[in-house]
């Protein structure tokens, strides 16, 4: 099974990206040189082999239960998220420069929620509109004067970034509430491990497995003060949580119990899971749950997933949350377009990885600019994730740009708009060849008492020929992340 | 390290359907082999009276033929007593303890009841039944042996063992009231090459033919094979053994992780096999061996209970009715 180093064969010499960035080739000013190696070898592969192996790949993933699940009318069905064995590689200076913007953009955002949760300068400076804040459905007021260890708010941040025509690196998206997805990137590496162990060896690939004792160190860092050994726990909303097998991942990861809701009780405000040997104090909380759920008697009085009392035992200190609560407003699609220049104002730094420009329909200028351009541009619902109730101007038809112009008139602040960015595409398995396909990059990151940035991330690819949206809710794959180490780009 | 009450009972259920699922692949084995005897589709009925499922079968089903018999009991998702229903919880639990248990545990139970699911009526046709039989029994039994070399020997290991033992021991009883159920057997009846064909096959279905040969070199009658199959120290399968195997456990449970409770249900489980030593088989079989066999299901079911409670948060009224069959 090893793959001869040889002259470039068939299997890519046909293969075009068009006019987009290609993550492998590179483009014409930017070619790839890091990857020459990686080429060489795919290249000298035989297509259906490739497609065998990625088979294999795929029923393994499944078998291994490595799956989300989606429910239909009447079922509710296991399926893996597709799995695309052609990597996508990130040379050293690129991830360093990625790694340095991925830290700075969480330095800013939990340097924001602690002002708004406190003095609130950017807002009395008008930096911010307060009404954005203030007026956001995930601002919560409960957080007000509320002291959360080394101010960090954001423990576990997904930042959702695109590559432009030029290669250019922006950020479209911050996921500071429950970003999902790591489990992916871990499982995907192990995958490729196992599957193309021939393409792998040798070529230097910053690892990813050890991202579950960075997360409890995080854990335990953020629990309260004065606990010998704190007690680390999962709170997951249940088996039937699309996203319950990366909850498995990690509490399997950091070795500490996946509770429910359920499992907990809140007494004398402390918090308390239930044993064989009857209640068990727990100190730090990893939740993978809304805030709204999180709390009956503070939040959603019907939700039956969290546990009654858990914001005032938080609010005393006793018992840690990450992420915080209330770190909603800061992933907020309308808030996103001001983190630049929170980025000025707190660290008066620019940003190092700039964001995709965007308009916020809540000002008339934009609303009307946007109105203007609709065929354009994307319009997306800010409260919105997993790729829902976006409209992409150039390829929605006329009722679909009409019924968005509606939707904007009448709720014009809940839309922000952009330019269809033209993200860079990867060498892709595909029916019969190999094919460009669109991706994203998203990289996680851990903060307790210091941020550290998991080398690469998950990369989401759109399977569907031309389409932009790589939501797994919507059809979307991943790849394997390579970060190549300093010697090897 | 602290074990959750929820994963407690998950882990009990999940050794609990483990094990039922292998002994109705050998109940179902089993009738397979009457069914080829004299008595035709009427044997069939025995699994489902066997099963105390008569009221269930009969809304759904006319006659107990063999194709309803089987289909009932190997597929139909609404009969909870039916192997696919059996696998589908036992994976849920397996699923609920994925972060717990071992990876292999996970994939071999998903991958078997992925398997199961894909079956059909066609694969079970009598001719074939047997053949999947085996299988099911044998993919039952890897799941022990994975278990076995690799379960992380902590208080879960522990549940596991009593949920095993306890309903291994459970549906010996079961297996054993096969025989009052076919055949009610006539005094004439008793010694007859046929009797002795049926008893020889009830000791086949738990694998304990050859031992009990070795144990009854001569001569088998319901008195010797009964005896074996309820009181023999050697035999794994013996409700004796289990029961000693569930006192076992539950003591060293208790005293290795200091649990508070667990009192009464040891009570019971100390109850229970003092009852079964002092009883001779042929006082059993007097007095009636269905209604023994009764007595000691609902012993079993006393002692799940008391489990559930001391230690799955389980509140009294309810009790085991969540899951048990």
């Amino acid at each position: 099974m090893s793959v001869p180093e040889g002259k470039p064969s068939d299997l890519l010499s046909s293969y075009d990206p068009g006019l987009y960035f290609d993550e492998l080739f590179g483009s014409m000013a930017l070619p790839a040189e890091h990857t020459a190696l990686i080429r060489r070898r795919l290249g000298a592969l035989n297509f259906d082999e490739l497609r065998r192996r990625a088979q294999d790949a795929e029923r393994e993933l499944y078998n291994l239960g490595i799956t989300f699940i989606v429910y239909s009318d009447k079922d509710a069905v296991d399926r893996i998220l597709p799995f695309d064995v052609i990597p996508r590689v990130i040379s050293a200076p690129e991830w360093s420069h990625l790694e340095a913007g991925v830290t700075q953009r969480v330095t800013a955002l939990n340097l924001f929620l602690h002002d708004i949760y406190h003095d609130q300068k950017i807002l009395k400076d008008g930096v911010i509109p307060r009404d954005l804040v203030e007026g956001n459905h995930n601002f919560r007021p409960q957080m007000i004067g509320v002291d959360v260890p080394f101010n960090t708010y954001i423990h576990i941040m997904g930042t959702d970034l695109v590559r432009d025509r030029h290669g250019t690196f922006r950020v479209l998206e911050d996921n500071g509430r429950v970003p999902s997805g790591v489990s992916y990137v871990v499982e995907n590496r192990h995958m490729m491990q196992r599957v193309f162990p021939d393409l792998l060896q040798d070529i230097g690939i910053r690892p990813v497995d050890n991202y579950g004792h960075k997360l409890l160190d995080a854990m335990m860092e953020i629990a309260p003060q004065g606990v010998d050994d704190p007690q680390v726990v999962l709170l997951s909303p249940g088996t039937y949580n699309s996203a319950y097998f990366e909850h498995i991942f990690l509490a399997r990861e950091m070795g500490v119990p996946l509770v429910e809701g359920r499992d907990l009780v809140v007494d004398n405000d402390r918090v308390f899971m239930k044993t064989t040997n009857g209640l068990a104090p727990v100190h730090s909380i990893y939740r993978r749950l809304d805030d709204a759920f999180l709390d009956p008697k503070a939040f959603n009085p019907d939700s039956l997933l969290g546990v009654p009392g858990i914001l005032e035992a938080y609010r005393k200190g006793n018992v840690a949350l990450a992420n915080a609560i209330g770190t909603g407003v800061a992933d907020d699609k309308a808030v996103y377009c001001y983190v630049p220049r929170m980025i000025k104002y707190y660290l008066d730094q620019e940003p190092i990885i700039p964001n995709v420009d965007t308009r916020i329909c809540r000002e008339p200028d934009a609303l009307q600019y946007t109105l203007d351009h609709l065929d354009e541009l994307v319009v997306k619902p800010v409260g919105e994730a997993g790729g829902y109730g976006i409209t992409i101007g150039p390829r929605a038809s006329k009722a679909e740009l009409e019924d968005c112009r509606a939707k904007l008139l009448a709720d014009p602040s809940n839309y922000i708009s952009q330019p269809v960015v033209d993200l860079s595409v990867c060498p892709t398995v595909c029916d019969d060849a190999i094919e460009p396909r669109h991706v994203d990059l998203r990289p996680f990151a851990i903060t307790g008492k210091s941020t550290w940035v998991l080398p690469g991330g998950l990369s989401r690819v759109a399977l569907k020929k031309g389409t932009l949206i790589v939501n797994s809710s919507q059809g979307g794959g991943s790849k394997d992340t390579w970060v190549l180490e300093g010697g090897a780009a | 390290m602290n074990l959750l009450s929820r994963y407690a009972e998950c882990i009990f259920w999940m050794a609990r359907y483990m094990e039922r699922a292998e002994n109705m692949a050998r109940i179902l084995d089993v009738h397979e082999t009457f069914a080829r005897d004299t008595r035709g589709a009427t044997n069939w009925f025995s699994v489902v009276q066997l099963n105390a499922d008569e009221k269930d079968f009969f809304s759904r089903h006319d006659r107990p033929t063999s194709d309803a018999v089987i289909h009932y009991y190997m597929f139909d998702p609404q009969n909870r007593n039916s192997l696919l229903s059996m696998l589908r919880m036992a994976r849920e639990n397996a699923r609920t303890l994925r972060p717990w248990i071992s990876t292999e545990m996970w994939t071999q139970i998903n991958v078997f009841h992925n398997k199961l699911l894909e079956m059909s009526v066609k694969d079970v046709a009598a001719q074939n039944l047997s053949k999947v039989c085996t299988w099911i029994k044998e993919e039952c039994q890897a799941h022990t042996g994975i278990t076995e070399g690799t379960f992380y020997r902590d208080q879960g290991w522990y549940f596991y063992q009593l949920g095993k033992y306890i309903e291994r021991a459970d549906q010996t009883t079961r297996l054993l009231d096969i025989k009052y159920h076919t055949l009610l057997p006539s005094p004439l009846d008793v010694g007859s090459t046929l009797d002795v064909s049926q008893w020889t096959t009830v000791l086949r279905s738990t694998a304990g033919y050859h031992a009990f040969r070795r144990v009854y070199p001569r001569g088998m009658s319901p008195t010797t094979v009964a005896g074996f199959m309820l009181f023999n120290e050697g035999f794994p399968r013996s409700v004796v053994m289990c029961v000693r195997q569930i006192d076992g456990v539950l003591t060293r449970l208790r005293s290795r992780y200091d649990l508070r409770g667990g009192a009464a249900a040891m009570e019971r489980v100390d109850e229970l096999l003092a009852a079964l030593l002092s009883r001779p088989i042929d006082a059993v079989l007097r007095d009636g061996l269905h209604e023994y066999l009764d007595w000691i299901q609902l012993q079993l079911s006393g002692i799940t209970m008391e489990i559930a409670q001391a230690f799955f948060g389980v509140q009294p009224p309810l009790a085991v009715q969540s899951q048990s069959q």
